[in-house]
């Protein structure tokens, strides 16, 4: 007995996974399956196990094989262009995306290629981005071989066709840290060489010091002005070029008329300018943007269905399989689908077991049984042995894909304007009233101080520090929302989700989980050698309600099973030691029909006598039902599902009378429903998974993905949501709303020191002393007030 | 004091040292990927040892780690 204890304990020396059989092992390594014992194998021959010291148990479990010539696709030559970065016909470079990717191990592993094979020169990888680059020899191995080697690791890449387009390369951030590295050292030597200016305006300089002072800080300031302030004018020019006025527009104005003045100032040796403040503004906002707009390297928001559709499919043509891509499938060809394989256009099954799991479409929770002459819609996952079938439609006009000629998908990102532009607005339009009334005032008592005052009003009242305090603010929401395992696009959506009046959420994958339904037995105790039996004969199945019931009953042995048969969409039957045992839907056990049920049911029968049924019940996401509690007391809300409506007495009695819940909906239906809501005047949050709802993220307001496994994938969407996580989405909208009144207090403060500033301003008496300690003292208090302020809430609502 | 001038002209010339030093940084790369390489350091070189040869090692990291070994280890 404490053999078989410590037999259920053992874990997998190479992924960690229970081993359910015992007899994998090498000397004392246990292994889950023969795929993990391989990979072991395959390292420990090569001097590689080096590999399991780094970290514990860190192997990819290998239950699940990658058909032998599913990289073949890699020898097209218009495929292996595509995919390539640099190749001379010696040295090729490629790039793969190993979602798989997770520990040092990992890393030190996949480092290591060029010792499992010779030809490869070298790899490296980056992890953030779970991606690895490896170089090899062309000569003497070809890409398939690399990805097969991958495979045969345990890291299989991800190739699909959105890898197929042209790769838009980003240097946005490498020249924002150009920008910002110039501009930090420009303002910091300004600063040090104004130092003399400061302190007793002078009196230390000796003979021409002031003059070579003078022309080092203006030459220091050139590349402020004309390099790393560049990205002002052009969204100030791009704004102004749309007839919209936006910050950057009374920005550029400040910085134009600071240089200009200071300029001549020191060309006429009339004063020191203010080019120590123009290059700390510059510098300031800068890292404002820099710290606003950090990238999430491993998410991607933009996923369409290319990201989730193969580049390559098997075609059969005169009995000889050829694997050609995806883009040069024609109407009547015909495809061969293997297990767990996505069906790439619409097509008819001409031959073999088509079980179809659509929930990544349609939300449907559980594998639809279609049979021969029966059209297939492209975005369907086969489960089960291959299956042959006729295109009848190209991939671009298939069911799925059309939804992307929707107009939702062409509108432009920018969804809203910020109310930061909003503001600056009414700001800038104050602020040239307050310079005219300066420069009448002066015109009329001294007009030699006219300019000094018009332009000393427009330096002070630079809204900089409205753009300082919403960059700071939002940056510090976005990494307290990314620690709860929120991530958002970009900083408009704080601003979204503060507004959202109605959230719409969906149901197969984002209120339930999609791994873990729960199975009840519903019916007489059964004892422990007929669960075994149950066991044995689910085992036996593919079926995807089978493998419910196999795992239902972990802790029991196998027995031998001496016939089997299967029933297409009816059950399975079979006789374990003599006994019969019978598995199925209600027509096929009980020979009668039963209304639908909640969930779906399996009727057990053994030695003829009923025993009761399994129900498959939709397994909610922890947290679900507090959460809509709270929810409904700000929001309005609704679920569409592209499900049935099974859970439909479940679901009203928690989301109540007045939700709207909406069954069997498709893709373009659930876009509908948004649009309709929007007509209506309501911001509209929608809460989804997959590919369906893809329409729908796109057209709300805001569309957050919810997601289990955040780098893996998500449907084009605002934000991305762990599943662990859901339950704090009230949370988090209340935060996005506190941000925006952050936002608004930093500025408040902001224009405080503004008054002060324009005080001294429209008297003319405004110093560049003055200038130099108000703009960095006004710039690093709002900086501490925004993000302090904005970190004690978080902790105080525990969300850091 | 005309030795500030000299000062100043020195001070400016290592601080342009410093920016083109940040540049190069830049454009080498070394701001987008903050992490593997903080990583990879911790691996020895030469990993590839004999089987019989005794284990070597050095980074207190890798020592943390190996003594956490799979139960599976200590039932044998």
């Amino acid at each position: 007995m404490e053999q078989v204890k410590n037999s259920l304990k053992l874990s997998c020396y190479h992924c960690g996974e229970n081993c359910n059989d015992t007899s994998i092992h090498i000397a004392e390594k246990a292994f889950c399956c023969s795929g993990c014992k391989m990979v072991y194998e395959i390292l420990n021959k090569n001097d590689l196990c080096t590999y399991y010291d780094l970290s514990q148990n860190p192997g990819i479990t290998q239950k699940t094989k990658v058909r032998a010539n599913k990289f073949s696709f890699l020898e097209d030559a218009q495929v292996f262009a595509k995919l390539i970065q640099f190749t001379d016909g010696k040295q090729t470079r490629v790039t793969f995306y190993l979602p798989q990717m997770h520990c040092s191990s990992c890393i030190w592993l996949l480092e290591n290629l060029h010792k499992l094979n010779p030809e490869i020169i070298g790899s490296s990888v980056d992890f953030p981005k779970k991606e690895i680059t490896v170089v090899y020899n062309e000569t003497k191995c070809k890409l398939r071989d690399v990805a097969e080697l991958l495979t045969a690791i345990g890291y299989e890449p991800h190739i699909n066709l959105s890898d197929m387009d042209e790769k838009v390369v980003k240097t946005t951030t490498k020249g924002r840290l150009f920008k910002l590295g110039i501009a930090g050292f420009c303002f910091g030597n300004i600063m040090m060489l104004s130092f003399p200016e400061y302190f007793s305006s002078g009196i230390y300089y000796e003979k021409g010091m002031r003059e070579l002072f003078s022309f080092l800080i203006l030459a220091l300031s050139l590349p402020v002005f004309f390099y790393s302030a560049s990205e002002f004018y052009i969204s100030a020019w791009k704004g102004l070029k749309q007839k919209f006025l936006n910050i950057d527009a009374p920005i550029v104005l400040a910085i134009v008329i600071t240089f200009g003045r200071s300029v001549y100032e020191i060309l006429t040796s009339s004063g020191s300018g203010y080019l120590d403040s123009m290059s700390g503004i510059v510098f300031f906002m800068l890292a404002g943007r820099m710290f606003q707009d950090r990238v999430y390297n491993s998410i991607s928001f933009e996923r369409d269905y290319k990201s989730y559709f193969p580049v390559a499919v098997a075609v059969k043509k005169d009995n000889n399989e050829e694997n050609i891509p995806v883009s040069k499938l024609k109407v009547g060809d015909r495809i061969v689908i293997r297990n767990n394989e996505l069906i790439p256009a619409d097509s008819i099954l001409f031959y073999g077991k088509a079980n179809i799991d659509y929930s990544f479409v349609t939300g449907e929770s559980l594998p639809v049984e279609k049979g021969i002459g029966e059209i297939v819609y492209a975005g369907g996952k086969q489960i089960g042995g291959a299956i042959e079938m006729e295109v009848v439609k190209e991939v671009s006009q298939s069911y799925l894909t059309q939804l992307w000629n929707n107009d939702a998908f062409s509108q432009s990102d920018e969804k809203e304007t910020s109310f930061i532009h909003k503001l600056s607005r009414h700001f800038t339009i104050l602020l040239f009233s307050i310079a005219t009334m300066a420069g009448v005032y002066w015109g009329i008592v001294d007009s030699s101080k006219l300019l000094n005052a018009l332009t000393a009003v427009l330096i002070v009242a630079c809204p900089c520090s409205l753009l300082l305090s919403a960059t700071f603010t939002n940056g510090n929401i976005i990494r307290i929302f990314s620690k709860n395992k929120l991530f958002i696009k970009n900083a408009t959506v704080i601003e979204s989700m503060a507004s959202v009046t109605h959230i719409v959420f969906d149901k197969t994958g984002t209120l339930t989980q999609n791994e873990n339904a729960k199975l009840i037995f519903d019916g007489e105790a059964l004892s422990d050698f007929e669960q075994q039996l149950i066991r044995t004969l689910a085992a036996q199945s593919s079926h995807p309600l089978s493998k419910h019931i196999y795992n239902f009953y972990p802790q029991h042995q196998l027995l031998q099973c001496e016939s089997f048969a299967e029933k297409i969409g009816q059950g399975i039957e079979g006789s374990i030691l003599g006994i019969q045992i019978r598995l199925g839907a209600a027509q096929y056990i009980l020979n009668r029909l039963v209304k639908a049920e909640n969930g779906s049911k399996v009727y057990v029968e053994i030695n003829g006598s009923e025993k009761g049924s399994f129900v498959l019940k939709n397994n909610y996401r922890a947290g679900f039902e507090t959460l809509v509690q709270q929810l409904k007391k700000d929001y309005t809300v609704s679920l569409l599902s592209g499900d049935n409506d099974s859970e439909k007495n479940y679901l009203r009695s928690v989301l109540g009378e007045n939700a709207e819940l909406l069954f069997h909906q498709s893709p373009a239906e659930k876009l509908n429903y948004i649009a309709t809501l929007q007509a209506k005047n309501k911001k509209v949050l929608m809460l989804g998974d997959g590919l369906n709802d893809a329409g729908a993220l796109k057209k709300s307001d805001i569309g957050i993905a919810v997601s289990d496994s955040i780098n893996n994938f998500s449907p084009a969407c605002d934000a991305v949501l762990a599943g662990s996580e859901f339950k704090l989405l009230k949370k988090l909208l209340d935060f996005a709303k506190t941000g925006k009144n952050i936002i608004l207090g930093s500025f408040v403060l902001s224009i405080l020191y503004n008054i002060v500033g324009i005080g001294f301003a429209v008297q003319g008496t405004l110093s560049p002393m003055i200038a130099a300690i108000l703009m960095p003292a006004s710039s690093l208090s709002i900086l501490l007030f925004t993000v302090g302020l904005s970190s004690l809430i978080a902790k105080r609502r525990n969300l850091i | 004091m005309s030795a500030i001038f000299i000062l100043i002209g020195a001070s400016l010339v290592v601080a342009v040292g410093f920016l083109i030093a940040f540049i190069w940084s830049v454009k080498d790369g070394q701001f987008e990927d903050d992490y593997t390489p903080a990583i990879r350091m911790l691996f020895e070189n030469g990993i590839a040892q004999k089987k019989d040869a005794p284990e070597i090692r050095s980074t207190f990291e890798i020592k943390k780690v190996n003594t956490n070994k799979p139960i599976v280890k200590k039932q044998n």
